[in-house]
């Protein structure tokens, strides 16, 4: 099968331009560089159609079908526009949104995951402290704490081997 | 015995329900529940003794898709471990009566985890086929924990039961590997088939040894031991049953399982002595520095478990007559002696023997008691540990391995520490007894409760008196445990050891002799042994490193997960797109199919716009204001439509433009809000890198279109499609019916995505609750306004300009564009008859519902620029949800309806007739699909419209631009 070559240097640069700009930390650019991005892929879905031909319209119901363009992937295409646009919309709701909350269209970095850089070294983790206490008849306390324990019975504590 | 299991299994739900009622009394049913058990399996005993034939099967199909199987079988060995941990089982709940507070809300949960446990504790002693022994098996560690945390509060109590669970699944895990090994060298998972094959090599040892981590992860055997200790933060009852008598068995119980088959493995013996050895010793010496009494008995019961090991797991006849009765003289006088630890704790309040003094006089009974099962574990007759202790030495010592005969220095190498061992097992037994109930001096007496309860103290007295009575008669136990042993290979002529009290001046007798009296000298000298052991004592304990290592294992989590979660999309985006550049390269390499041909163009112009759009894009990444940025991407959707349009694509031309047109429009509804400049806050960084990463992926995609073009060789199916689209779908579009016919399933999913992005926008914006209704002003005061006013068109007065449109008194009037207006009154009604004749022409013509909805969402767009939210309001008055929810209603009652006339889903037919005025008319019901289709993307625009359009200009009242101005205060026309 052969190729249309202007379609596919388009396609490219539309590829390398959106995701040059979704690489962006600018909400407003990300959507932009998804819109080309969705154009680019539109693009090479119809390059995949093979060569152009007239639109598929049966006139005649005789005629040869790969005189038409081939309709599959036009088919596929008509609601990839659309649901692009529904997205895009979306993606234009939440840019409302930020700006609306944070007064910044940009996405910084998730704070709960910097946080988490920044504690990976002192994190503090779940310990157990083996059973201290020599008594299963503790008071109603949460987490005894064994010293303390002591000082309320009046008693010294075990020892644990 | 599949009802038993069952009975405990609906006990285990039906308890907690029960204990709602009756409080900790529900102790007493599920006492008599596991004693119906016992007493069922004591039943059984003459059948499954007489060996053979009669041996109690029974065979269920469990999930026969996976060979899975229910079968159980209850030979000699499975008889014996059913009856310890049934009759144990029943004694230990019956204390529990009396041990928990009446009142303790948790007893339901706790009464009926316990069954539960006992349920699979009986099923893995008599499950025949390795899969279900290995869920039993799990099911054990899995109650073990819920039971080890019973105090959920405590800290303590949480890690030790985490630390069991995972020693002993992660030892059950590397035992089903195992496991799956023999099953594979034999072709079966029954356990009969697996011991009679006996396979043998590198590969079955490994499996083997793989199940042997298995066992000694459960038996707590060293390196594995360290989770019995912190098991310790139980309830005592859980001690005394699961950590005694049944669950730490499970290990010894394999063991003895697959030694007859298996002890002539290549290293079983070796390992298993010196393992169990290495466990005996350290758990006595460890027992023998305790102050708390449970833990005392805790490492005196891994001492014991590492005896088993040592026994069962030497594997010749003899061996396993003796470990049979070790197994039954440990499980009864340790369960004794942890109830009688729990009476301690619960009369005093502690279980420090430091601090314990006076107690024997005053608590005679239970004194008695725990003398007599002290004495049965330290091996004195006529305690039955004394008759299990004889004939475990008379195994070791007479009767060696087959192949190494008597004076088998393994077995040599055994008895020397079984007799430390036992030295040790006798000055802690002692050492329990003098710090639970003898008088010290300087100590005051512990001050008691109350008078311990005749019933807490009935468990531990059976337990004590059945070790009696068994050691008086050992017949008893021989009639059982001889079938045991039966399986074994044995040295000659040594079929004829019985367990009995009295075998005569031997070895034997001897080294008992030793044993005690140097056990009672350790004890003497107890002071000047506790100076070494604290001097021993390197404070470093196997716990340490387990903690050590799941810290560490946390702590590497956190680094692997702030290594690769940074929480930067850009990144996240990078790492995905880098993956594919380099992952999809590698595969085209391979490939190499390149297209026969390579044409320029399809026409010259295809050049000119493809110019076009590249510039467009290449000055989109340059942009610095946000509206330019913008139109040069609109350029390129515009493009698109071009190249639609010469391609022989007239649908997607059509609607690529009209989406364009609402895209840039929604753009526009919400930049209004945000500063012209883009990037003010981070600026646009890594330009280089980014650009690399974007021409790589360009890149890679232009190849892929190469090769992937190249590499079609088949005829397209949609050759085909011409032909279906007039015979199947009536229509001359082959676009549309494929849209609403041929592959309207695909539709049908990309409206309901649609659906999704439109109410994802407005609950984006409209917050609390989806407030569709716009502001209204009652149409009929408009109508009558909007006639007054035209009719004195000829006022000059700006404010009172006349109004084209509805709502447009409700404008600013510098807001306001008269010629908007005014082709807005013209056009709007034309605009919405043409998107409905798009509608029903698209499927002969261009057209179809996409593009009539979009047309008639224009209409709707061009409404509300001219007169804002109440214009909108007044041209669509119903909500958005209710037109996406009818369109969808409309489309999958479509899809469905054919289903009621027996045909399959989304059949189409057509009717054909004359119509008044129209002619001969022909309508597809496919038709209906693409009026669905229709009132959703309205649906989509005007959601669109009212939440980034109408909503954005409420909330942004006082500030900025808005569409139509703002005069809602005082709205004119009788505007509310």
């Amino acid at each position: 099968m052969t190729i249309n070559l202007t379609l596919v240097i388009v396609m490219a640069v539309l590829y390398a331009c959106g995701i040059y700009l979704m690489l962006e930390r600018s909400l407003t650019r990300v959507v932009l560089g998804f819109l080309l991005v969705g154009n680019a892929t539109n693009l090479l879905i119809i390059l995949m159609a093979g060569p152009t031909g007239i639109a598929p319209i049966v006139e005649d119901p005789a005629a040869d079908p790969s005189q038409y363009t081939d309709p599959l992937p036009q088919a596929l295409l008509l609601t990839a526009i659309v649901i692009t646009f529904a997205v895009s919309a979306f993606m234009l709701a939440l840019i409302y949104r930020s700006w609306r909350l944070a007064n910044a269209d940009d996405v910084s970095d998730d704070a709960d995951d910097v946080a988490l850089r920044e504690r990976a070294e002192s994190v503090l983790l779940e310990e157990t402290s083996p059973d201290e206490a020599t008594t299963e008849f503790l008071p109603d306390g949460l987490d005894v704490d064994p010293a303390s324990l002591d000082e309320a019975q009046g008693r010294q504590g075990g020892e644990r081997a | 015995m599949i009802v038993a299991l069952a009975v405990l299994a609906l006990a285990g739900i039906a308890l907690p329900f029960l204990a709602r009622h009756v409080g900790s009394r529900v102790f007493v049913a599920a006492a008599a529940v596991a004693l119906g058990v016992f007493v069922h399996t004591l039943l059984l005993g003459p059948s499954v003794l007489a060996g053979g034939s009669t041996i109690p099967l029974e065979r269920i199909e469990w999930i026969p898709q996976l060979q899975l199987t229910l079968d159980l079988r209850m030979d000699a060995l499975s008889w014996l471990l059913a009856l310890i941990v049934t009759g144990i089982g029943s004694l230990v709940l019956l204390y529990c009566g009396t041990y928990f507070s009446r009142t303790d809300p948790a007893v339901g949960r706790f009464a009926g985890v316990l069954i539960a446990f006992v349920g699979a504790m009986y099923g893995l002693v008599i499950a025949d086929d390795v899969y279900l022994l290995f869920v039993m098996w799990e099911a054990t560690s899995v109650f073990s924990y819920l039971l080890i945390g019973h105090y959920t509060n405590r800290r303590a109590s949480r890690g030790a039961a985490l630390e069991a669970l995972i020693t002993t699944t992660v030892g059950g895990l590397v035992m089903l590997v195992g496991l799956v090994i023999l099953s594979v060298q034999v072709g079966s998972s029954s356990i009969p088939v697996i011991l009679d094959e006996t396979p043998s090599g590198p590969l079955t040892t490994t499996a083997v040894f793989l199940v042997l981590v298995g066992a000694l992860s459960k038996s707590a055997i060293v390196p594995l031991h360290f989770w019995l200790p912190g098991a310790m933060a139980a309830p005592t009852p859980v001690s005394a049953y699961l950590h005694a008598a049944a669950m730490v068995k499970a290990g010894v119980f394999l063991i003895a399982r697959f030694a007859p088959a298996f002890s002539d493995v290549p290293g079983w013996r070796i390992t298993l002595v010196a393992l169990g050895v290495a466990t005996m010793l350290l758990g006595g010496w460890v027992a023998l520095r305790q102050t708390d009494l449970k833990l005392l008995l805790a490492y005196g019961t891994v001492s014991q478990l590492g005896f088993l090991v040592v026994i069962a797991g030497y594997g010749t006849r003899d061996a396993l007559l003796g470990a049979g009765a070790l197994l039954l003289a440990h499980a009864l006088f340790k369960s004794c002696l942890f109830l009688i630890v729990g009476i301690i704790d619960q009369q005093t309040g502690t279980r420090d023997l430091r601090m314990l003094s006076g107690l024997g006089r005053r608590m005679p009974v239970v004194a008695v008691v725990a003398a007599l099962a002290l004495a049965s574990m330290a091996g004195i007759p006529p305690l039955f540990g004394f008759v299990a202790k004889e004939a475990v030495l008379h195994g070791l010592l007479v009767s060696g391995a087959p192949d190494a005969g008597a004076g088998d220095p393994v077995a040599i190498a055994a008895v020397i520490g079984i007799v430390l061992g036992s030295t040790l097992t006798v000055a802690y037994g002692l050492r329990f007894f003098w710090g639970a109930f003898a008088t010290k001096p300087g100590a005051e007496r512990t001050p008691i409760a109350e008078r311990p309860s005749a019933l807490s103290a009935v468990a531990p007295a059976v337990l004590a008196g059945a070790s009696l009575v068994l050691g008086l008669v050992p017949q008893l136990a021989h009639v059982g445990i001889v079938e045991v042993a039966a399986a074994a290979p044995a040295a000659d002529g040594a079929y004829d050891y019985e367990l009995a009290l009295w075998h005569g001046f031997g070895l034997e007798l001897g080294l008992s002799v030793v044993t005690v009296v140097a056990g009672l000298g350790l004890f003497l000298i107890r002071a000047r042994v506790e100076v070494v052991q604290a001097f021993l004592h390197s404070g470093m304990d196997a716990s340490d490193a387990y903690w050590r290592t799941m810290s560490g294992v946390d702590r590497v989590a956190n680094r692997v997960t702030t290594l690769t979660q940074r929480g930067s999309l850009p990144f996240y985006l990078s790492v995905i797109l880098g993956v594919f550049v380099v992952g999809t390269t590698a595969a085209l390499l391979a490939v190499r199919t390149w297209p026969s041909e390579i044409r320029l163009w399809d026409t010259p112009a295809q050049v000119a716009v493809g110019v076009v759009m590249i510039g467009a894009a290449i000055a989109a990444t340059r942009a610095e204001k946000r509206f330019a940025a913008l139109i040069v991407v609109g350029v390129t959707g515009f493009g698109m439509t071009a190249l639609f349009a010469m391609g022989g694509a007239p649908d997607l031309a059509i609607t690529q433009a009209l989406v364009e047109v609402v895209t840039l429009i929604a753009f526009v509804l919400v930049l209004r809000r945000l500063p012209a400049r883009l990037g003010d806050r981070h600026g646009s960084t890594r330009k280089v890198a980014r650009a690399i990463l974007g021409i790589a992926v360009g890149l890679v995609m232009a190849v892929i279109a190469l090769v992937v073009s190249a590499s079609r060789t088949a005829e397209p199916i949609s050759l085909a499609w011409p032909t279906l689209a007039r015979v199947i779908g009536h229509g001359a579009n082959v676009v549309n019916v494929a849209l609403v016919d041929l592959r309207a399933w695909d539709t049908l999913g990309e409206l309901a995505v649609v659906i999704a992005a439109a109410t994802g926008v407005a609950s984006l914006l409209f917050l609390r609750g989806r407030i569709d209704a716009l502001p209204r002003v009652p149409r009929a005061d408009l109508e009558r306004t909007v006639r007054e006013r035209l009719e004195r068109s000829s006022e000059n007065d700006t404010t009172q300009r006349s109004a084209w449109i509805l709502a447009g008194l409700t404008l600013d009037p510098r807001n306001r564009s008269i010629l908007l207006e005014v082709v807005v009154r013209l056009i709007f009604h034309a605009v919405i008859v043409l998107s409905i004749y798009l509608l029903f022409a698209g499927h002969n013509l261009p057209g179809g519902g996409f593009a009539g909805g979009l047309v008639a969402g224009l209409a709707l767009v061009a409404r509300y620029l001219a007169g804002g939210r109440y214009e909108l309001g007044a041209a669509a008055p119903f909500s958005a949800g209710a037109l996406l929810g009818s369109g969808m209603l409309i489309a999958a009652s479509y899809t469905f309806a054919p289903l009621l006339f027996g045909a399959s889903a989304m059949t189409s037919t057509y009717v054909e007739g004359e119509l008044w005025l129209l002619g001969e008319v022909e309508f597809v019901t496919s038709t209906i699909f693409d009026i669905g289709v229709y009132l959703i993307v309205v649906g989509l625009v005007l959601d669109v419209l009212r939440s980034l359009g109408a909503e954005v200009d409420r909330q942004g009242r006082g500030g900025g631009l808005t569409v139509g101005g703002d005069l809602d205060a005082t709205p004119v026309g009788g505007a509310r």
